[in-house]
């Protein structure tokens, strides 16, 4: 049985009980205790400053040149919280019942209540730091809606959201580090976890620049390493956005969550040649205004938009979900275009005999608001989309398709973000999170911020206060042995038998047989075979991968192949959870399971868990979370 | 489309460098800037060779990572666009193209067309920020900020942190980067209480850092891929005054 440490009472007080029954360590020992965060996004940028505020010493970690430039900086659209600035019957429990039917009722109940609460202190810290969001010419701060919800309660900084909040704080733990109590590394990669008895203890790192290895100790430590989208080669993130720290972390014993939730982001740049190297998101806020159409016939796909009759245009979300239409939720709407260029109803270059692009088109709010309101909103996404595409989408609709974009899955954490191993705590987008199956738009900037700023604060303060720790060094045997495991990797992957294929070879081979097994639909035989596929693929990388260089230097190859075999072994594993999943739910959809609309058949007799699995030398040991829904009834999640 | 590439090799800080020219054949207009060079790579790789390291991660215009010289330009000659943004529809007319990475004594090169820009890190280290205790804050709208301002504020916010402006500029100053801090947090109530101090400790820090000071040359506003502007620069001087 997995204990998820959940508090029990009244969902309003759980966590200030929680909160108040956690013990605390008293300042003047706060900085007898070293705390390690691996990665600067979000959460651990937020994390680095609140413990350094606190007294604690913090040593962090991130593999760009500086922690300004972590993936997080990407988020666009913008973050909720239930401030009911607009008075639009917003509150806490709508945040959470929302948060809770997004994610197809595969979250815990708790933790989602919790995220709500602390959602509008964000807000209040983000504001104090100086992030400049959007206001109204009162003065007071501005709102938008987002996908999935009937309420204006996203906060947003032009379409560079996450890029603000990044920044700040960003700036609050450069402060920290000015004062001493964080030091910072960049330029540096965690390889492996350090275990010494039970207890996670410190790290191997690996200096990107020198290629000198070294370990870090300390009494706990921390992974805010991001998603793994980069599994399917192409997605909407960072190059650099990869699997490793928790994969290692796995791989010592944590278990890993809902695996196969990702979530595939139904507006982004379709892809259009063989060297492309990443896929680009176009804010989901764009949903707000935009009217998302394809073709009524086959025969008009290959014409000008133009010259398409407005009777010959399928607004095919508005027709099916007359409700929420343009803005139903990620999943519903990927699924619905793949249906559309599926029925062969697609836009754009044809790629392996199939259009990949359906319409967006801003025609109508032009018409209504104008040019220049329709400019202050979104000119600058309209810009980069001018940049990518050479097309003007003022003029012509921009074409748009479903790519992966975040992960739902991640380490498995109880209610303190505590992982299974003790003393390893995970945080933001590398935790299974509070998303259930499928994710809301404007909260993962907020999930991430919450970790960092106010709960991982709490809980590691909890845990370096109930446990002793015996003094370490380098010279510990079980500091020496990971250190040895990591060299005796590295060697491998600079000296395979028969060199002959870089990374990126293998890790397009991969995202290939993940994006159609393991996609947007998943089906048994398909997801069967992939393993088969994936574990062959597996056998050959190690047989033929080929780095150049030596490894004593900046060598990106090496880096990146370490990664590609890192995500080579989650596939595997992404593939086993679909296919345990008899259900659909989310951004799952088995194809076994769904309805005659194409909707999801949850099976909340069978499934109602989180799936938590623990690495058994080569198995995979399935354990469960049940998920009680004390508050809210499950229901069929309809968005008609 | 073909190029030419004459690419900026060098093994570390210590090794002298070189150009190496290289061919690219049937490369697709919209192909990036980027991933002509990754497609490079992999044929390096292929025979053996080490592959060029040049620095990025979003691709997206956003995270400031990459950083290339090409033919003199930082960032390229296409105004308000960083490296990866450029595709090589852009240089139909050019098919001989020269890398290089930022030069300036304050970003030494690690290797090849990467160099080490953390002297910016510890500008902002020395003040960049609002001196808050993090954790706790006031409700968010008791602080209330004139639109106009909060505009400019996001203006300079902006910055991505590229460092352009230092490459650009015949003094190698960090002036530009600086005033886009300096501008944004004291344009906003929250942040204007400390800015006079805020801007002299940053712009010693800069100093420290071995970057040349501002003689108005002007050349940072223009490459700068997030349209930074030198009233930036004419606020600061105010603070400071
Ligand atoms: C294009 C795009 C737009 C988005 N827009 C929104 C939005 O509008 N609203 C919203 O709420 N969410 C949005 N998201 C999701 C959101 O941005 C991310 O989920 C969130 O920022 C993740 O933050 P994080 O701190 O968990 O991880 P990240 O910001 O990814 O940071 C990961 C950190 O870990 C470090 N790291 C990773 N591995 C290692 C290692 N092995 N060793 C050392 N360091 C390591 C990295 O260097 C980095 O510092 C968007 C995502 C994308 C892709
Ligand atoms: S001011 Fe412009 S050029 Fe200079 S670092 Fe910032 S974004 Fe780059
Ligand atoms: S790679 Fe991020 S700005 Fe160019």
């Amino acid at each position: 049985m997995l204990e998820s440490f959940e508090p029990i009472g009244p969902l309003e007080n759980k966590w200030k009980k929680h909160l108040f029954d956690l013990a605390l360590v008293a300042p003047q020992n706060r900085d007898k205790h070293k705390v390690i965060v691996v990665g600067t996004g979000l959460a651990g940028a937020s994390l680095c400053a609140t413990l350094g505020e606190a007294g604690y010493k913090v040593s962090s970690f991130c593999f760009q040149d500086s922690p300004r430039r972590a993936h997080s900086i990407a988020a666009q659209g913008g973050i909720n919280a239930t401030k009911n600035y607009q008075n639009d019957g917003d509150s806490v429990w709508r945040l959470f019942y929302d948060t809770i039917k997004g994610g197809d009722f595969r979250a815990r109940e708790s933790s989602v209540y919790r995220l709500a609460e602390l959602s509008n202190n964000i807000i209040d810290q983000a504001v104090a730091q100086g992030v400049p969001f959007a206001r109204e010419y009162s003065g007071y701060l501005a709102n938008r809606s987002f996908g999935g919800t009937q309420v204006s309660r996203t906060f947003y900084a032009r379409g560079q959201t996450g890029q603000q909040l990044l920044l700040g704080a960003y700036s609050a733990m450069s402060r920290q580090v000015d004062a001493g109590k964080v030091t910072h590394h960049s330029r540096a990669e965690m390889l492996d976890l350090i275990m010494v008895g039970d207890k996670a203890r410190g790290i191997v790192v690996r200096d990107l620049v020198s290629g000198k290895l070294s370990t870090h100790l300390a009494d706990c430590v921390v992974l805010c390493t991001g998603g793994y989208s980069n599994a399917y080669y192409l997605s909407t993130n960072a190059k650099g956005c990869n699997t490793s720290a928790i994969w290692r972390a796995y791989k010592q014993g944590a278990y890993f969550a809902n695996p196969s939730f990702t979530q595939i982001h139904p507006t982004c740049i379709p892809p259009t040649g063989e060297n492309q190297s990443k896929l680009t998101l176009m804010s989901e806020s764009l949903r707000n205004d935009g009217r998302i159409w394809a073709p009524k016939h086959i025969k008009d796909c290959e014409k000008n938009p133009k010259d398409i009759k407005e009777e010959d245009r399928d607004y095919f979300l508005e027709r099916m979900y007359p409700a929420f239409a343009n803005l139903v939720p990620r999943d519903v709407a990927s699924r619905a275009v793949k249906h559309i260029c599926d029925e062969g109803r697609g836009v754009g270059v044809k790629i392996h005999g199939k259009r990949l692009g359906i319409y967006l088109d801003f025609n109508k709010v032009i018409n209504d608001i104008g040019l220049s309101k329709v400019e202050e909103k979104y000119g600058n996404l309209f810009e980069m989309y001018e940049r990518i595409t050479n097309e003007d989408p003022y003029a012509v609709p921009m074409k748009i398709y479903p790519a992966p974009h975040y992960s739902m899955g991640g380490l498995w954490v109880d209610y303190n973000l505590m992982t299974t191993l003790d003393g390893l705590f995970a945080g933001g987008e590398a935790n299974f999170s509070d998303h259930g199956a499928n994710r809301l738009g404007a909260s993962a900037l907020m999930q991430g911020l919450a970790d960092g700023y106010f709960i991982l604060p709490q809980t590691i303060a909890n845990y370096l206060a109930r446990n002793s720790f015996d003094e370490i060094n380098e010279d510990h045997v079980e500091v020496k042995q990971a250190l040895d495991s990591v060299k005796h990797r590295i060697n491998q992957l600079m000296h395979a038998p028969q060199a002959q294929f870089s990374p990126e070879y293998f890790h397009q081979r991969l995202g290939k047989v993940l994006w159609e097994a393991c996609g947007m639909s998943r089906e048994r035989a398909q997801l069967e075979q992939a393993i088969v596929d994936i574990s062959v693929l597996k056998e050959e990388f190690w047989q033929k991968i080929k780095v150049t260089g030596v490894d004593q230097d900046l060598n990106q190859t090496l880096e990146r192949a370490g990664r590609v075999a890192d995500f080579i072994e989650l596939g595997i594993l992404m593939c086993k959870d679909a296919l345990n999943r008899e259900e659909s739910c989310g951004a799952h959809a088995r194809v076994e399971h769904l309805s005659e609309a194409g909707g999801a058949r949850r099976n909340d007799e069978d499934f109602s868990y989180a799936a938590a699995w623990e690495y058994l030398k080569e198995e995979f040991k399935l354990h469960k979370e049940h998920l009680n829904f004390e508050f809210i009834k499950p229901t069929v999640r309809n968005y008609k | 489309m073909n190029f030419t590439l004459h690419i900026w090799r060098q093994k570390s800080l210590d090794c002298a460098g070189d150009f190496v020219t290289y061919q690219v054949d049937n490369i697709d207009a919209d192909t990036s800037f980027l991933e002509m060079l990754d497609y490079l790579n992999e044929q390096l790789i292929t025979q053996g060779e080490d592959a060029i390291v040049f620095d990025y991660d979003c691709r997206e215009g956003i995270c400031g990572a990459c950083s290339l010289v090409i033919n003199g330009y930082p960032h390229g000659e296409k105004s308000a666009t960083t490296t990866c943004q450029l595709y090589m529809r852009e240089y139909k007319d050019q098919r001989e193209l020269w890398v290089e990475p930022w030069r300036a004594n304050s970003f030494p090169v690690i290797k090849d067309l990467t160099v080490d820009r953390s002297a910016f890190d510890s500008i902002i280290q020395s003040g960049g920020y609002i001196s808050l205790h993090t954790g706790s804050a006031p409700e968010a709208n008791n602080i209330l900020i004139e639109k106009h301002a909060s505009d400019e504020a996001f203006n300079a916010a902006a910055c991505i942190g590229c460092g352009a402006c230092v490459v650009v500029c015949p003094n190698a100053s960090a002036t530009l980067f600086v005033a886009a801090k300096v501008s944004h947090l004291a344009l906003l109530p929250q942040g204007d209480i400390e800015s006079k101090d805020r801007a002299k400790r940053m712009i010693g820090k800069m100093e420290d850092e071995g970057f040349g000071s501002c003689s108005n040359h002007r050349h940072c506003e223009r490459v700068c891929p997030k349209g930074v502007s030198l009233q930036n620069i004419t606020r600061m001087n105010k603070i400071l005054g």
